[in-house]
């Protein structure tokens, strides 16, 4: 075991990890953040994104060793600084963006790098944007509402068209 | 995961001394090996990470076409292709999903030859070159056959060049949970003939359709190819989709692409 050193929401951080240390297991065991879920472990659901130098990536298919000295933002990077819930974060409580809320991390990290590329999305760059992101409850409806609300624009009003 | 040793050179010359351990295996953007090495299909004892590589990164005309580092993720591809390029640039921006596209590399996908991915078929309807650490490969001669490829134990890809074709278009037939290409034709128009490169079809990998290229370079239009029949005997067959449905596809698709080719 090497300590491997990133930026983690903000802050320096070191933690022991092997070569097959995934960066999933170093946030959640190694740094105990252990709001990124792993999912499926197999890149598929999506549960696991967190953003490495301002890019969505899955942590359960990266390498801590790879990301060494990046600037990584998780989940519970995501609040304000005072505490209260971010814009992604607010829209997708008020749109009831989740059922279980186990899917939730990656869809909020997700969202949060479309609308950094993308503003304004239409609601089939939204879709497009989450496909990566499996929701096992089936709530996409008012999870792609919450992407929309956070985006600033009328989610109602758009899913009324 | 078996363990292993991880190396991370951050210049070529360096990946070219840590490929040369014994039992050492490149790593790009990973996002096929390591699934595969989670199932233990592949146990490499030492990983050489080609990501902190500057000499592989980066979209640039250059002689020959457009050079492409092989370890420019495929969102990198999908945005700075896209005005030299753009049936190219199109298809980076249909693999996998975002995260995906923010990991997953040129390299690591032609090198890795999977018969249903994506780059292989732009990579032989463009007629590129794959420049390897040691040496410069013809597209007709790299790919050999599924997961299989010219490259040498211990080799790796550093760049792609890919001629400019005067019009082309990737037409993918998604495979919905996988996202890969249940089939997916490249047709690339050049001033001497035209392309059409088929992926996810054939147990043999990525092939050309040289019946349908004669057709097109004799008359550029989906019509063309409306006589041809596509043998399904070397299809692959699955739970997605028959033999006879690929060779269809391979046929729909291509009139498809030509009507998109631009």
């Amino acid at each position: 075991m090497t300590n491997v050193t990133m930026t983690v929401n903000g802050k320096s951080v070191s933690a022991p990890a092997e070569g097959r240390t995934l960066l999933v297991e170093y946030l959640r065991t190694g740094l105990g953040l252990t709001g990124t879920h792993v999912g499926c472990d197999t890149s598929q659901c999506g549960a696991c994104v967190v953003h490495v130098d301002g890019r969505a990536v899955k942590s359960c298919t990266v390498f801590a060793m790879d990301v060494e000295g990046s600037d990584v933002r998780t989940i519970e990077g995501m609040a304000n600084a005072d505490g209260s819930l971010g814009v992604v974060q607010q829209a997708f409580q008020d749109h009831h963006g989740l059922q279980c809320g186990f899917c939730t991390p990656g869809m909020v990290m997700t969202t949060a790098a479309l609308l950094a590329e993308n503003p304004r999305p239409s609601e089939a760059e939204v879709r497009h944007g989450l496909e990566g992101n499996i929701c096992r409850c089936t709530g996409y409806h008012n999870i792609v509402k919450a992407v929309l609300a956070a985006s600033g624009q009328d989610a109602d009003a758009i899913a009324a068209q | 995961m078996h363990n292993f040793e991880f190396v991370k050179p951050s210049s070529i010359a360096d990946a070219v001394a840590a490929m040369s351990t014994e039992g050492a295996q490149p790593l790009s953007g990973g996002q096929t090996l390591l699934p595969t090495m989670k199932q233990r299909l592949a146990a490499p004892e030492v990983l050489v990470s080609l990501t902190g590589i500057a000499e592989l990164q980066g979209v640039c005309m250059g002689e020959g076409g457009l050079h492409i580092g092989a370890a420019t993720p495929h969102a990198v591809v999908a945005r700075e292709a896209l005005a030299h390029y753009p049936a190219l640039a199109s298809l980076a921006g249909g693999i996998g999903d975002p995260a995906v596209r923010n990991r997953g590399t040129i390299g690591g996908s032609v090198a890795n030859n999977d018969p249903a991915a994506c780059y292989p078929a732009a990579v032989l309807a463009s007629g590129a070159t794959v420049v390897t650490d040691r040496r410069r490969i013809a597209a007709e001669d790299y790919f050999q056959g599924m997961f299989t490829t010219a490259l040498e134990e211990g080799e790796f890809i550093t760049q792609v060049i890919f001629p400019i074709p005067q019009a082309a278009a990737y037409v993918k037939f998604n495979q919905p949970a996988s996202r890969f290409a249940l089939t997916a034709v490249f047709v690339a128009k050049f001033a001497d003939g035209v392309r059409v490169a088929v992926t996810g079809a054939s147990n043999n990998g990525v092939f050309r359709w040289e019946e349908a290229e004669a057709a097109l370079s004799a008359d550029f239009a989906a019509g063309a190819i409306a006589g041809l029949t596509v043998p399904s005997d070397d299809m692959i067959s699955d739970l997605h989709g028959s033999a006879a449905y690929r060779a269809n596809l391979v046929k729909v698709l291509t009139g498809r692409a030509v009507t998109a080719a631009r």
